[in-house]
């Protein structure tokens, strides 16, 4: 009995005994992240969380300009793009090489899309390449010396400079991916800021300073990732002291961060939407005003106020402001007017007949779906309309939404963060995008002057003739309501006020190149 | 005794693999796969389709289910869909987190359980016995993962005591202080409420031996109050107490589930939640099986100290 009770006072002694509270090291910055990356491959992800690391480690022929979505030169110096919009021809920058010592050619940028494009390159098993869509209009590669590459597209395709610049374009060292095949995703090798150090499973992922930085090396010695899943820890570990940044802070909790001088809040609009999708096919959202009258029942400020606290602004449109050139900022949110929203219902002849409203539990950009689908669901039953909700885990959310709402449901919860402001309308609002073929526009919008502006934006190679396409098309898209346009997500972090020069990018990306912690 | 331990391991066998199949099952009836997880909201139907194919998912689950048995029997868990790495490294990483915890917490709830327990049952009705109850009563009532956030609050954000989460220091530790104090709240937290059960338990079954004729026997032998106690009664009262340590072994490794998230240790528990909300198929399989291997091996483990200490048993 004695001895066993020795033994508990010594672990207790033990524990009590160990050093306070280890503070984060100088030049060392500790970034609390939502989850373990599933992959350091950046062909092989999608989610905003492994990009936050991704765009530390690996360089892309192309990159947004620092607090904007516009294209700047990163490995290639320069480009220029074919008359017809068909051949863009890169010059890479001379005498960089990826961290495992090998160099950055026209061969290797050649040898990345080829592993993603073609299913008879020998390193494509190394995949899935879930976006490599993204670059489906790219017909050859060719490598014409070794610091200039052609891209041959089948069509015009304006988005593709920002595709380059999205994750999915990133390059790796092709001498990694045949030294580790399938394991590349845990063997990272590229030309960025960072080099990648050590990926200790469940703890962190730890990159440290490329002194050969083609850009300057950075200031800090080193950046590691600790994935938090859970954000009531996350919270505890950064007023713990143990976190130098956080991302994806609750808005409950922003408050308190503000508070405190200890820490800077930042803040950052994005291109993010926050909509409902509305069954244009069937049932009662099959007419235009009953669509409308969705649009004026909903009231938009108070979710973007109570729920979601200040942390989204109200959407007009399809296109999110982050988008400055392409953004219409004539438009303005439908104005919250139930009274007007009744009249138009019972001018349509809606006939109170129930609707069906999808709703999700979590999932990527959704903000906090619960609450949002209980309050438009008295929104719209305020006006008269019978809402059943139902209620599904991300997963089998997506897998009910995405193959259509057709005899299922009349509307919809959904969010997309995209690059380009070709994406979200070319892939959710054509008629060319409906679910049978292969796209995303689950509630069977068709409006033949929409497709035909988002045709000609995407073979436009002048950016303003785009963003004349893209404003115009907005507007129809406005007033046809295929969808209710709710919010647009402000992306925040928090960081320790020691932390120097750091800023949310509108990409959602978390660029630390610049940024330094001297204490 | 080999005999009798040999037989119990073999009649697990089947139990392991009735339980694969009952996952692979439970698995295919939720809705939602793979693909539609890795591919996020970009998941069209065809490219789900060609994801599920290249995944080996669109085979019938009779056939998923041999492949994989077969593998396995040839010592492959496969590779997990999301991590991207193979099953077995995962799953033996995270187990071995997991039983650092929960068998930390055993210690404690064991120790403290029975201490409070025999103090408890010796000075019956004593100010000792009715604060023991009392703490006792609360230990038991308290929801974990509440007093898991109560505690990180108090020790790690408030007093800064001890760390709010993770297993080690992120930068420099890594030994064994180290653990220890990473470890302190989660076990602790996770050790609470067997600590109560295996008090109440050992304080009944004290008193009930003490009123036995054998201790009566001993003490008017003129045997001391203390061997009595701790020789006669005590080793008697273990008898009764060692299966529910057992059971608590369970416990405390399915409490290991919720604590891990609060704690984010990177267990077996916190594993296994992610996987089921991906649908990774191979690494729920190999994470279900080495946990309900770990319940055998427990089971029998309490059975035979039991067996051990009365002979009665064998």
């Amino acid at each position: 009995m004695k001895t066993l009770l020795a033994a508990a006072m010594t672990i207790a002694a033990l524990a009590f005994a160990s050093p306070s509270l280890a503070q984060t090291p100088p030049n060392v910055l500790i970034v609390g992240q939502i989850a373990e990356p599933k992959s350091l491959d950046p062909h092989a992800v999608t989610a905003v969380n492994d990009f936050r690391i991704l765009m530390n480690v690996y360089d892309g022929l192309v990159r947004y300009k620092d607090g904007t979505l516009e294209v700047e030169p990163a490995l290639a110096e320069s480009w220029t793009i074919s008359d017809d919009g068909t051949v863009y021809t890169f010059s890479l920058r001379d005498g960089v090489t990826f961290h495992d010592g090998t160099p950055l050619d026209a061969e290797a940028v050649k040898f990345n899309f080829e592993r993603m494009l073609n299913e008879d390159h020998p390193f494509h098993d190394t995949g899935p390449f879930p976006l490599a869509f993204f670059f489906s209009a790219v017909d050859t590669v060719t490598a014409a010396d070794d610091l200039t590459v052609e891209f041959k597209l089948k069509e015009p395709y304006a988005p593709f400079l920002s595709n380059l610049a999205y994750p999915t374009g990133l390059i790796v060292s092709p001498e990694a991916v045949k030294q580790y095949g399938k394991d590349f995703g845990r063997h990272p090798t590229g030309t960025g800021a960072y080099k990648f150090a050590e990926w200790d499973a469940n703890a962190k992922v730890v990159v440290t300073r490329n002194e050969d930085y083609w850009d300057g090396a950075p200031s800090l010695e080193a950046v590691i990732y600790r994935p938090i899943t859970d954000a009531n820890t996350r919270i505890a570990e950064m007023l713990s002291g143990g976190l130098d940044i956080m991302v994806e802070v609750p808005p409950d909790s922003l408050q308190q961060f503000r508070s405190d001088a200890a820490f800077a809040v930042h803040e950052q609009a994005g291109p993010h939407l926050w909509f409902l999708i509305l069954n244009a096919k069937e049932g009662p959202f099959a007419k235009k005003e009953i669509r409308q009258a969705a649009n004026y029942a909903i009231n938009k400020k108070a979710l973007v106020d109570n729920i979601l606290q200040g942390t989204a602004e109200v959407a007009a449109g399809p296109t999110p402001p982050a988008f400055a050139w392409a953004y219409n900022d004539g438009l303005s949110p439908y104005p919250y007017d139930p009274e007007k929203a009744k009249a138009m219902l019972d001018e349509a002849g809606y006939d109170g007949s129930p609707v069906t409203f999808y709703v999700t539990e979590g999932g990527s950009g959704m903000l906090d779906p619960v609450a949002m689908g209980t309050a438009i669901q008295a929104d719209l039953e305020a006006v008269g309309m019978d809402v059943k909700i139902e209620t599904y885990e991300w997963n089998t959310f997506l897998g009910k939404v995405n193959p259509g709402l057709e005899g299922k449901a009349d509307l919809a919860e959904m969010a997309w963060m995209t690059n380009d402001p070709d994406t979200l309308p070319f892939l959710a609002l054509r008629t060319g995008a409906w679910p049978d073929k292969g796209g995303f526009n689950s509630g069977y919008y068709s409006n033949p002057k929409v497709d035909e502006l988002l045709e000609k934006a995407r073979s436009a190679t002048d950016q303003d003739a785009r963003a004349d396409l893209y404003k115009e098309m907005q507007e129809i898209v406005r007033e046809d309501a295929p969808w209710v346009f709710v919010a647009n997500w402000k992306q925040n972090a928090v960081t320790k006020a020691s932390v120097e020069n750091f800023k949310l990018q509108p990409s959602f990306f978390l660029m630390l190149q610049k940024v330094a912690k001297p204490q | 005794m080999s005999a009798y331990i040999a037989k119990r391991l073999l009649a697990a066998i089947p139990v392991l693999f009735g339980l694969t199949v009952i996952v692979f099952l439970i698995m295919a009836m939720i809705p939602g796969d793979p693909a539609t997880a890795i591919l996020g909201s970009y998941a069209t139907p065809e490219n789900v389709a060609r994801l599920n194919r290249q995944l080996g998912l669109d085979k019938t689950l009779v056939e998923q289910y041999v492949i994989w048995l077969g593998n396995m029997l040839a010592g492959d868990f496969g590779r997990s869909y999301t991590l991207n790495r193979p099953v077995i490294d995962e799953v033996m990483e995270r187990f071995s987190a997991t039983l650092v915890l929960a068998g930390t917490s055993l210690l404690l709830c064991s120790v403290f359980g029975l201490i409070a327990g025999v103090i408890s049952a010796v000075r019956q009705f004593s100010w000792a016995d009715k604060l023991i109850t009392f703490v006792v009563l609360i230990g038991i009532s308290v929801p974990s993962f509440w007093l898991g956030l109560l505690l990180i609050l108090v020790f790690a954000v408030n007093l800064r005591w001890f760390p709010a989460s993770g297993m080690f220091a992120i930068y420099g530790g890594g030994d064994l202080p180290d653990l220890l104090y990473h470890l302190a709240l989660p076990a602790v937290t996770l050790a609470v409420v067997a600590t109560g059960v295996i008090a109440r338990l050992t304080r009944t079954a004290m008193l009930e031996v003490l009123r036995q004729d054998f201790v009566r026997t001993a003490r008017a032998k003129g045997v001391t109050e203390n061997a009595v106690i701790y020789r006669h009664a005590f080793k008697a009262a273990l008898v009764t107490v060692i299966p529910v340590i057992g059971i608590q072994a369970g416990f405390v490794l399915g409490g290991a589930v919720y604590i891990e998230t609060v704690f984010q240790w990177p267990g077996i528990g916190s594993m296994l939640v992610k996987a089921i909300s991906t649908r990774d198929l191979l690494l729920v399989q190999g994470g279900v099986l080495v946990v309900a291997a770990a319940y055998v091996l427990f089971n029998l483990a309490a059975d035979v100290v039991q067996t051990l200490l009365d002979p009665r048993l064998r």
